[in-house]
């Protein structure tokens, strides 16, 4: 007899056949982190997507790559030195064969270019994605070793966090205030370059409310595998609470605040000076000027004069929860570094 | 005074020695890095002395000097090459174990600081490349297609000796920067901006430019050589398409050197007058643009790819056909597969960066030339069990290291066309299954490739065979370490963890790079049994001498002449008359012929400007590293004084006379007549001299 556990079990292997399966099993056993790694436990329309084509890529590559792995062994064991099997030691060429090992290939290379041309127009990141709701428009800026998310519609910009509802797709558009980073949020979809003074774009969608790991993949420095950040699809309610509460409750953006943030520093370094402490790894602005992004892409300088005088210091609100030690100490040491 | 000084070290201070932050900031962490650094340090100024005292006790200096140094001869300059690769190997093996060892532990942490981290992976990409698998393959083309093509030595003898002063030059470099540290941190392709001064202050990345220029500029020399040898030099009868496929492959990868290394030379030396001269070529202001950079880099990088690939698969065609005991399966096809690579290798560069943002249709135009290529790869494997159906295969240590070649590398052919599919590399870009594609590819193809052609014409170039037990352990413990240690990384890429990564947070990766861990001691093991089958052999070496040369029952020319070969090569340039020839001799029963008359013979001259190059070139990058411009200067003047003084030299060769042509050779030809024949079941037996029977007396059967 089965457990009514165990059937469900069965039932979800039936559902997630393939290696999403294993994938899981394995995150599960290995002590599970809430947040989807891997698009091949894919989120979003995308990422799922992907799996297909990657699964497909692999099942029709096998027809050349099986042979090798099977006849090689017995090869060498038929055509043993010692063994009895047939010696032609001048048997050189053979048409049959020469169509078979260039016409099987290219049968195989034909299909998948075919496959190829349609899926990489298909799933072209700077293609908005179909959908009767209007994208949702972020705008990515990609700083040593954080990012910032502006969201120039509704006034506000986060970090460590990126907030969106899960029944719009996002439109993203990203640039790097630095070196050269590659934004990535895998159990979504595709990973996109984000260079200074240029502009790239990225559409993604999530299936259903969740949260998914994103990071920088681009080695840029000593604290390259901190930048990461949670991706947190919401239902459409909440995520109209979570910007009310962002516009309300954000610290509001000022030069200073924002010289801070652009330092080379960890999110929790920033967080800690500009924040209210809370240490929760979001940092939320308030009054976030229009063009900000803009200003980004053509200059530094710009984008500082976009920006009011205001003091660093927090919002009375949270005085309290400052905590004492790091303040100034902790951003000092980047700042020489940087200058040395 | 401080003037003085400051003018002498240029910008080297205290804090470049690796113990210097430890002391000055004692933290169980810092020392633990400041320990593991320093020790590599004192390996490297330990092993320098230890060189230098065990020359000067054994007397060897002179014999160094006028019989390796200065010597232009290909075999030895060959053999230097090789040399160089398996020190660079050690090394980049040591730093590979750190790397795996950190990520096994590095749920949260670890033990290696990011910095160090940083650079491990820097110096492991950039001597795998530019000081182990480049010179490797270099020195086994020097020695073996002369050989192979009838030819007494490379059409430009001192060139070829400044390529290895310039690529030796460039090791010491990259061995000197773990004393002087840092290195860079921008990894094997340092990328701008982060490789521009305002991200990346400091010596490192200036290492880096200077180390990988003088490996560009070697390999441009060593790629006009090979191929104006191959052009010009082919002894009569030898007509292209009778050449074994190995100096196919070297034709074609000397053309690669040609045109893919320049891109680099170039992109590096505009890096280096944005870093220096504050130009603005790549910089994140005032109009530079790192785009560019991409674009030169994999210009070169590409090509170079199957630079490395392709000789592998010329040494693997010559062990499937002499260990088969049957004659290549395919040979024109087999040619025409390594053209058809080497000229779509220009045309697939953009692969590399699908993820910048340009055009879908462009990315699948090049996703498609990328596929490709797969065709006539897949062709020549097919061709390779062509070979062995219907032959006798005998699984001699270069068999083992081919035939694991084989269903590996398909392997990495696999994840290749995955790859190659923007769509899915929008996936797995940037993620430790890149890192298991491409070790997928060099691991099993071109090392091994190497690591099998060291075994398959080390009784050539040294006149006995190697030690087969330990040579075994090290094949078996290659192919089993390779596959525990990169099999993990595509199921890591798969779960979206990046490269370059010092730690991560996702317990998920803990088992597979704890596996990988595993692995890369295997390959630690592996390296160890490569050392012992050297000194094994070499204390045997009277007992695995085969003095006649032709141990493996061989095809082709170099298999016809004494191990080791005379100096130069052939005492009368032979006659060709068909593909593989030294079978076609053995067959019809004409190997070994006495020639009728012996001639004088002209050999290239020792030059001694190959190591002032060396010391030359040294100086004046380590100058530039440090900035000390009296340094850089001094070294410049020397090196045209050198240049000039060499124009000067009247006598550039040197006669053999033809009597002592003839003595050698017909006291070898009388050990021949005293040597017995062996069939292929004594070939691992010590009573092989390196005589094979004729296939009349079942050689092969
Ligand atoms: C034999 C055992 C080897 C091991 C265990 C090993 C291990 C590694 C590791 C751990 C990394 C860093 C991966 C990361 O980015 O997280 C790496 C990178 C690399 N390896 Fe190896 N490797 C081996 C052999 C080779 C060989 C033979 C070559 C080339 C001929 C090679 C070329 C490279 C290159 C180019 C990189 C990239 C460096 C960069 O990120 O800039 N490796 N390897
Ligand atoms: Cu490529």
């Amino acid at each position: 007899m089965m457990s009514r556990r165990q059937s469900i079990w069965i039932s979800h292997l039936v559902q997630r056949y393939q290696f999403g399966l294993l994938l899981c099993l394995f995150v599960t056993l290995a002590g599970c982190s809430e947040h989807h790694l891997s698009f091949l436990d894919p989120q979003g329309p995308i990422a799922a997507a992907q799996r297909g084509h990657y699964w497909f890529v692999v099942a029709l590559s096998m027809v050349v790559v099986l042979p090798v792995i099977v006849l090689t062994p017995w090869l060498v064991w038929r055509y043993r030195y010692g063994g009895t099997a047939i010696y032609r030691p001048h048997w050189t060429f053979s048409k049959k064969m020469e169509w078979l090992i260039w016409g099987m290939p290219v049968l195989i290379v034909a299909v998948l270019s075919y496959v190829l041309w349609t899926a990489t127009h298909a799933l072209d990141p700077y293609q908005p994605l179909s959908s009767d709701k209007e994208p949702l428009r972020v705008q990515v800026v990609g700083y040593d070793w954080k990012w910032l998310f502006i969201y120039p519609e509704q006034g506000i910009a986060i970090a460590g966090k990126l907030m969106f509802p899960a029944d719009r797709p996002l439109a993203l558009e990203l640039t790097s205030n630095t070196v050269m980073q590659s934004f990535f949020i895998p159990a979504l979809g595709s990973q996109i370059y984000a260079m200074n003074n240029m502009v790239t774009k990225l559409h993604l969608a999530a299936g259903a409310p969740g949260t998914f790991r994103g990071q920088n993949a681009q080695y840029n420095g000593k604290h390259f595998h901190e930048q990461r950040f949670t991706a947190e699809a919401l239902e459409p309610y909440a995520f109209s609470d979570f910007v009310e509460a962002a516009r309300k409750t954000g610290v509001p953006m000022t030069r200073q605040r924002y010289e801070i943030f652009a330092d080379p520093s960890t999110l929790s370094e920033a967080e800690r000076i500009i924040d209210n402490g809370t240490n929760d790894g979001l940092i939320s602005f308030s009054q976030v000027p229009e063009g900000l992004f803009e200003a980004i892409v053509d200059g530094p300088l710009l984008a500082r004069a976009l920006l009011p005088s205001g003091p660093v210091a927090m919002t009375p609100r949270n005085v309290s929860a400052v905590p004492k030690a790091p303040a100034g100490a902790s951003i000092v040491p980047f700042k020489k570094e940087a200058a040395q | 005074m401080s003037y003085f000084l400051d003018m002498l070290l240029g910008r080297l201070d205290w804090d470049a020695l690796p113990f210097w932050k430890m002391l000055q900031e004692p933290t169980t962490f810092n020392i633990i890095n400041g320990t593991i650094v320093t020790g590599a340090a004192s390996m490297v100024v330990l092993g320098g002395l230890a060189l230098v005292a065990l020359i000067t006790w054994f007397g060897k200096w002179r014999v160094l000097w006028s019989d390796w140094l200065t010597s232009v001869d290909h075999k030895k300059i060959g053999i230097m090459f090789i040399v160089v690769a398996f020190v660079m190997l050690a090394r980049a093996i040591i730093e590979a174990v750190f790397m795996r060892a950190q990520q096994s532990v590095g749920l949260g942490g670890g033990f290696l600081s990011a910095e160090h981290f940083g650079e491990f992976f820097s110096t492991h990409g950039t001597i795998m490349i530019f000081f182990m698998a480049m010179p490797f393959l270099t020195g086994v083309i020097n020695y073996i297609m002369p050989l192979q093509i009838g030819a007494r030595d490379l059409s430009f003898p001192v060139m070829n000796s400044i390529s290895l002063a310039l690529t030796a030059a460039g090791a010491v470099l990259v061995m000197v920067s773990l004393v002087l540290t840092p290195f860079s941190t921008g990894g094997w392709s340092g990328y701008p901006p982060f490789t521009e001064s305002p991200y990346s202050p400091g010596a490192g990345v200036d290492y880096w430019i200077w180390a990988v220029t003088l490996s560009t500029l070697s390999s441009t020399m060593t790629g006009i050589n090979f191929a104006v040898t191959i052009y010009k030099k082919r002894a009569p009868g030898m007509h292209l398409m009778r050449m074994p496929l190995f100096c196919w492959t070297a034709l074609t990868t000397a053309i690669l050197m040609i045109f893919g290394m320049p891109p680099l030379t170039v992109a590096t030396a505009l890096l280096a007058l944005d870093r220096y001269l504050d130009f603005h070529f790549f910089t994140t202001d005032l109009g530079g643009n790192m785009m560019n950079y991409v674009n030169l880099f994999w210009a070169f990088g590409h090509p170079e790819v199957y630079i490395l690939i392709l000789p592998a698969f010329g040494v693997f065609s010559e062990i499937f056909s002499t260990f088969s005991g049957k004659r290549i399966y395919g040979y024109k096809t087999l040619v025409i597969a390594t053209i058809s690579i080497a000229a779509l290798s220009f045309t697939v560069w953009l692969h590399h960066f699908f993820t910048m943002g340009q055009d879908a249709s462009i990315n699948a135009v090049f996703g498609i030339a990328t596929m490709l290529i797969g065709i006539p790869t897949g062709v020549k494997i097919y061709d390779w069990m062509l070979t062995m159906y219907r032959g006798r295969v005998r699984l001699t240590i270069p068999m083992v290291y081919a035939i694991g070649f084989i269903m590996l590398f398909v392997i990495g052919g696999l994840t290749g066309i995955i790859l190659a599919n923007p769509s899915i590399d929008y996936q797995v870009h940037n993620t430790l299954f890149l890192v298991a594609h491409f070790h997928n590819m060099l691991v099993p193809g071109m090392l091994f490739g190497m690591l099998a052609g060291y075994n398959y014409w080390f009784p050539k170039a040294f006149g006995y065979r190697l030690n087969e037990r330990w040579g075994y352990r090290a094949a078996y413990s290659w192919i089993i370490g390779f596959i525990l240690a990169f099999f993990p990384l595509y199921a890591l890429g798969l779960l979206g963890m990046p490269r370059r990564t010092v730690a991560f947070l996702e317990p998920a990766y803990l088992p597979w790079t704890i596996v990988a861990g595993i692995g890369a001691l295997v390959v630690l093991f592996a390296l160890f049994s490569l050392i012992m089958q050297l000194g094994v052999s070499i204390r045997r070496r009277v007992t695995y001498a085969v003095p006649i040369g032709d141990p493996w029952d061989g095809f082709s020319l170099e298999w016809s002449t004494s191990s080791p070969p005379p100096e130069y090569n052939f005492p009368v340039i032979p006659q060709i008359a068909s593909r593989d020839p030294f079978r076609s001799e053995k067959d019809s029963g004409q190997a070994y012929q006495r020639p009728e008359e012996y001639g004088n013979i002209e050999m290239p001259a020792n030059s001694a400007l190959g190591p002032v190059l060396a010391v030359v070139s040294f100086l004046m990058t380590f100058g530039l590293v440090w900035y000390m411009w009296w340094l850089v200067i001094g070294s410049g003047l020397m090196g045209l004084a050198a240049l000039v003084g060499r124009s000067f030299v009247r006598r550039t060769t040197r006669i053999i006379s033809a009597d002592e042509v003839r003595r050698t050779h017909e006291s070898w030809l009388d050990q021949v007549a005293r040597a017995k024949a062996i069939t292929r079941a004594d070939e691992r037996d010590t009573t092989n001299q390196g005589l094979a029977a004729s296939p009349v007396e079942g050689a092969v059967q």
